[in-house]
């Protein structure tokens, strides 16, 4: 061993660090914010953003930024989060850093249940729909946890629930698929949601959706300190006093309503919730009560950042922020993987 | 006693490995079991642990079954320390041991000047203070093992159940890991209950001995009582002599070779 003395940092010192990166991500989240209402195909200055914030006049600018450029924002803010906090999570349960938030089928859930209530219903709001996805999310995870229960010995194992997740997500993409090829709406519907984004959506989207991630990130936080329990093995779990069927199944009614409330507003963007995860526990190491809002806020400052990122690439059009992360994400992905040391979680 | 065994009946699945089994564990003592692999021994104290539920029978701890108590209250008077505990990536030693606190902690009140106490306290009966700041996977195998045990002394229990705590650890780090167990018991007043394969190390550190084979205990008391040459024959199929351990005057077991047996009597269902 080395005969290097380290020095016995105070618990104090550490905790400032934490709270000074915590307060590093907020402000990487509000700059994120601010470039997400400038920026676009008509730029609009700071202090008219201001204006149009507060004091509108109904002027060009003031519509843009209050009828297009918020509600995108305010979306990109609310599922960034949410995919944060519900990949890490994900990692947390499953023990296994190539966990996305869709894992448990939640995303082909909702995606399912759209497309159905489009050519059942012949709905054309995403209004409307979004409904029918949070209830495809639910009810996909539901069968995962059920079908991984009856797997294992009183406690879903990550396992059990893995191979449920990957299993339902397969044939509830068979059952979209089929459903596509025969129906046009749909199809051009799941296209688009398939690809990801946050424009485009009603300024009611992001108050539907907020309730449900807030109960999520409420459940998520509950969890931390049953995850870094579990985080040393079930029978340690045990051992520490914790219910592990409890534990687990709070973190997948958090994982559920997180991402199927982010996915069936925003379409297939659950790489988020892989790559985030990564980041936050470089800078918070494996505490799941500072790992869980360090992701969450990476994630929102990285979806609308990559919001902003496509419509300056594609300028004067658009990208969606679906295919910017993928883009963005793959080669980060592959630095991952080649990193000489494996994570273990 | 404050730990008892009333007839259990312990398995995994429709698999049987201990039919009905009685056991007392002597308060403020350092108790070990011994016998062959697969005799039941890890499972017996997994279920001392209450982390397997018998399939009949029960676990007593103060006189109350201890499934039917909140895990979390049966935390704070018993810990458990599983064989080849796995810790995430990066924790370090300080990290480790503060999760010992767990079942002393609530939504409301993450970490308390108690909380700090109990961490430092069992740091430094471990030797850790100098070790707090580091991550888990720099150490050696021994320091690893003496912080997982940190851990379960952190949670602040009379009682601790250490399953094959000197596995994979060379003779000193044994050596090491027992000699702390007696110091449990005699400067903190603990009682201990572990799972060990060196039959000399637990004839010299342990208090009591339980030996059993196919489920069931073949002979417990004293490790004089328990370490004779029939003892060991009937548990191990193992023809030894057994002469006073020239340090410590326990016995010491030589072992001379293993004695076919002509048919297997006692196999469990």
């Amino acid at each position: 061993m080395t005969a290097a003395a380290i020095e016995r940092r105070p618990l104090r010192h550490l905790r400032a660090r934490r709270l000074t990166i915590l307060s590093a991500l907020a402000v990487a989240v509000m700059v994120a914010v601010v470039l997400s209402l400038m920026v676009g195909a008509r730029p609009v200055p700071p202090a008219d953003v201001w204006q149009a914030l507060w004091s509108p006049s109904g002027s060009e600018p003031d519509l843009i930024v209050r009828d297009l450029r918020v509600p995108r924002t305010a979306l990109g803010v609310l599922a960034g989060l949410a995919l944060g906090v519900a990949g890490a999570l994900m990692q947390g349960h499953t023990r296994n850093p190539l966990a996305d938030p869709g894992l448990l089928g939640v995303t082909q859930g909702a995606a399912f249940a759209m497309v159905l209530s489009i050519v059942v219903l012949r709905l054309s709001s995403v209004y409307g729909y979004i409904w029918f996805g949070l209830a495809g999310a639910l009810i996909a995870s539901a069968a995962v946890f059920a079908l991984g229960l009856a797997g294992g010995r009183g406690a879903p194992t990550p396992v059990t629930l893995a191979l449920a997740g990957t299993a339902v997500s397969a044939f509830l993409y068979a059952l979209t698929s089929t459903v596509v090829l025969l129906d046009q709406q749909a199809m051009d519907m799941f296209r688009f949601w398939q690809a990801g984004s946050i424009a485009g959506r009603d300024s009611a989207v992001a108050g539907q959706v907020l309730p449900f991630v807030a109960v999520g990130l409420a459940l998520a936080l509950a969890n931390a300190p049953g995850l870094n329990a579990l985080a040393l093995g079930e029978d340690v779990a045990r051992a520490l006093g914790r219910n592990i069927a409890l534990t687990r199944f709070l973190g997948i009614a958090a994982i559920t309503l997180l991402t199927g409330a982010a996915v069936a507003a925003c379409g297939s963007l659950a790489f988020i919730g892989l790559i985030v995860p990564h980041l936050a526990r470089a800078l918070a190491g494996p505490d799941h009560r500072w790992l869980l809002p360090y992701s969450g806020l990476a994630g929102a400052a990285l979806l609308p950042a990559a919001d902003v990122a496509g419509r300056v690439v594609a300028h004067p059009g658009e990208l969606e922020a679906g295919v910017v992360l993928a883009l963005l994400g793959a080669p980060f992905f592959v630095a991952l993987v080649r990193r000489t040391r494996s994570p273990r979680l | 006693m404050r730990l008892q065994a009333v007839d259990v009946k312990l398995g995994y699945g429709d698999r049987l490995i201990v039919d009905g089994l009685d056991l007392g564990i002597e308060t403020g003592t350092v108790t070990t079991i011994i016998g062959p692999n697969g005799c039941g021994k890890s499972t017996l104290l997994r279920a001392l642990g209450r982390l397997l539920k018998p399939l009949s029978g029960h676990v007593l701890l103060d006189g109350r079954h201890i499934h039917r108590m909140p895990s979390r209250e049966v935390a704070k008077i018993l810990g458990v320390l599983p064989q080849a505990p796995a810790a995430p990536e990066g924790l370090t030693v300080a990290d480790l041991v503060a999760r010992g606190r767990h079942p002393h902690q609530a939504w409301y009140r993450q970490w308390s000047a108690g909380d700090e106490a109990a961490v430092e306290d069992a740091l430094r009966m471990t030797g850790l203070l100098d070790l707090a700041e580091r991550p888990l996977d720099e150490l050696s195998g021994g320091q690893r093992q003496r912080a997982w045990i940190s851990m379960a002394l952190a949670q602040g229990t009379d009682l601790l159940l250490l399953d094959e705590p000197t596995t994979f650890l060379d003779l000193a780090h044994q050596i090491d890991v027992l000699q702390l167990v007696s110091r449990l018991r005699d400067e903190a007043g603990r009682t201990v209950v572990m799972v060990l394969h060196d039959l000399n190390l637990a004839a010299r550190h342990s208090d009591r001995l339980i030996a059993m084979r196919d489920g069931r205990v073949v002979a417990a008391g004293t490790p004089h009582e328990v370490m004779t040459e029939p003892v060991l024959d009937e548990v191990f199929d193992l023809e030894a002599k057994v002469i006073p351990d020239p340090v410590t005057a326990t016995p010491l077991v030589v072992p001379i070779a293993i004695r076919p047996r002509p048919t297997e009597t006692s196999t469990p269902r």
